[in-house]
């Protein structure tokens, strides 16, 4: 019996776009997720990181800085602090931090005073045993005991050059155990990867 | 009511505020073996929230926690 061939019937190409376009949907989706899963995986054990700025000098604004970058290093995160501007005075070993109370008047202070007489001569080394003592008495750690724990726990405190220039500051005055005296390229390359990134 | 789990290792937190608390607890979890547990005793008001979050972030587990009158208690595992 001779078998009659049938004719061959190529699909039109309307077809082969359908099918080849169904067939790409599938793969595509299908590595998409396989890729956002990997980075899911590749976020979760990446070891976070904080990467803080501290400007300000005063014996109030050194606390921000310390309090955060201490408790990061606890939580197993990498971090670090760029000093520059008057926030550099804290890496001073001679660093005497006091607290002004003119132009504060969120400042609770032990009776209500006019901000003209917060600027009486006296009144900046009141303010800061005060403040140091109520700190003491509510088991605040003092500044330091945060730079102590800095050190111990590998929190990166990076010296700005720019401002230990200006200010005519020597690395010697510095406390030991700190980072080379850097610029802002260096802080900006280490901090790029930071997951939080905070200016105080 | 849920036994509370024997600890090894008792700190005391009391009468410190943030970070102390939770830089101690790191510090004294560090020291223990894996499983051990620690009792942490804390007074600062933002110690049940800090401490969930520390162990969602290092993955040591609290197994129990209380409060008696103003002190926070917290077994915690060692992962």
């Amino acid at each position: 019996m001779v078998q009659t061939a049938e004719p061959l019937t190529l699909p039109s190409s309307a077809a082969i776009d359908a099918l080849v376009r169904e067939r790409v949907d599938e793969l595509v989706s299908k590595r998409l997720e396989q890729v956002l899963a990997e980075r899911e995986a590749q976020k979760k054990t990446k070891t976070k990181k904080i990467a803080i700025i501290a400007t300000k000098g005063t014996l109030d604004w050194a606390y921000p800085p310390l309090i955060l970058a201490t408790t990061a290093a606890s939580l197993g995160w990498e971090a670090g602090i760029f000093f520059t501007f008057y926030g550099l005075k804290i890496l001073k070993k001679n660093r005497n931090l006091e607290i002004g109370t003119t132009g504060n008047p969120a400042m609770p202070m032990p009776v209500p005073m006019p901000q003209l007489l917060t600027a009486l001569p006296g009144m900046t080394p009141i303010a800061t045993r005060m403040m140091k003592r109520q700190f003491k008495d509510h088991g605040v750690a003092s500044i330091d005991e945060l730079i102590d724990l800095c050190l111990e726990l590998g929190v990166k405190l990076q010296p700005c050059g720019m401002t230990m220039d200006v200010f005519g500051f020597s690395e010697g005055e510095f406390i030991d155990g700190i980072e080379p005296v850097c610029g802002a390229t260096h802080f900006l390359e280490w901090a790029s990867d930071a997951d939080v990134s905070l200016f105080v | 009511m849920i036994e509370a789990p024997m600890a090894t290792q008792t700190l005391d937190a009391k009468g410190l505020l943030c970070p102390l608390p939770i830089v101690k607890l790191a510090r004294a979890i560090k020291q223990l073996s894996p499983q051990e547990i620690l009792l942490l005793e804390a007074t600062d008001p933002g110690s049940v929230p800090d401490v969930a979050a520390w162990s969602k972030t290092t993955g040591n587990l609290v197994l129990h926690q209380d409060r008696v009158g103003k002190v926070m208690r917290f077994w915690i595992q060692k992962s």
